[in-house]
């Protein structure tokens, strides 16, 4: 019972979005500010999870995640290889953990 | 619908990075919720219906403190509510989809597959067919993964070869995609300093959302400002 709350209440706001707003012509501003959402998101998704740590949450630039996103995100710029950059990750987060752990 | 070979290996091939990445998360699930008294039965049914990683881990840690049903749905939904904006970027993208098969493809949508999905789009020949396949791969590791680790993920040793930094590199790499010319850098740089600013005050995730927003409002500004001083 308690789980399929959840659940309605989690698929409700993925799904009407789809519905109406893929049936509509939108307003040019509204098209090139949606055009700006997903930079927006994966950037406020990323960031605090590399330099913030604890709970409550407090700054910390030197974790290894964060050490390890500067070589992993210059990977991606270069090679655009999303199979690579995961690997290259990985590889890097697990030599992290052996050098610093 | 019109399932053939090309499109679940285009689509499976597009979602291992996700797979990758939800399995240790999954398992780590897995082994919280059995240790606050969920069976795997339980942590399966509730993976199938929720399909939101962060949520359920909130709701485990409500549920052990005894918190009450609305409390818990009430606070799935405003952890999840970021997946709004996420859909309607999307939206625009699913214009000849019949409306079954939208209703399918709601449920699918998380950070992940989001950010997946809209990185094909734009670049490549991609279809809701192909994206579909791409939702449902990732929520068949997700469920399984969380099954898993309800039986006995505790026997996997943590932080096996780096596999906890499959996500975070995913996310990284599609967030290059993202930054096509220089107002999509400045829109990243603002979510990212208000994101971790707020992230800092305030507990939650509700700085996903906030920052979103005002960072592509900005954006929204910046290119009106440069086609002014074009004209």
């Amino acid at each position: 019972m308690l789980f399929l709350g959840m659940g309605i209440v989690t698929y409700f706001p993925r799904l009407l979005p789809l519905l109406f707003l893929s049936r509509k012509e939108l307003p040019l501003w509204l098209e090139a500010w949606l055009d700006f959402i997903p930079a927006a998101i994966l950037s406020a998704l990323i960031f605090p999870s590399l330099i913030t740590a604890g709970n409550p949450r407090h700054l910390d630039l030197l974790k290894p995640e964060m050490i390890v996103a500067i070589p992993t995100f210059l990977f991606a710029i270069k090679t655009r290889s999303l199979g690579g950059t995961v690997l290259i990750g990985m590889a890097l987060f697990w030599l992290s953990g052996k050098v610093f752990g | 619908m019109k399932v053939n070979a090309n499109i679940l290996s285009e689509g499976a091939r597009a979602a291992w990075p996700i797979c990758l990445g939800y399995f240790p998360i999954g398992i780590a699930f897995g082994v919280i919720a059995q240790k606050a008294g969920l069976n795997p039965l339980e942590i399966g049914l509730m993976s199938l219906l929720v399909f939101a990683g962060s949520s359920q881990f909130i709701a485990i840690s409500l549920l052990s403190s005894g918190a009450s049903f609305l409390a818990i749905t009430l606070t799935t939904f405003i952890v999840n509510l970021r997946h709004f904006l996420m859909s309607s970027a999307l939206a625009v993208y699913l214009r000849h989809t019949p409306k079954k098969c939208i209703t399918l493809f709601g449920y699918g949508v998380t950070d992940e597959s989001f950010a997946m999905n809209l990185a094909f789009f734009r670049t490549k020949d991609w279809d809701w067919r192909k994206a579909l396949v791409v939702n449902h791969i990732s929520n068949l590791a997700w469920v399984v993964s969380t099954i898993l680790g309800g039986f006995g993920g505790s026997l996997i040793p943590r932080g096996s070869f780096g596999i906890d930094y499959a996500l975070i590199a995913m996310l990284l790499c599609l967030l290059v995609f993202q930054l096509r010319d220089k107002i999509h850098a400045i829109v990243a740089i603002i979510s990212g300093i208000i994101a971790t600013t707020m992230a800092l005050i305030i507990p939650g995730n509700s700085y996903i959302i906030v920052a979103a927003i005002i960072a592509a409002t900005a954006g929204l500004l910046l290119r009106r400002k440069k086609y002014e001083h074009q004209s």
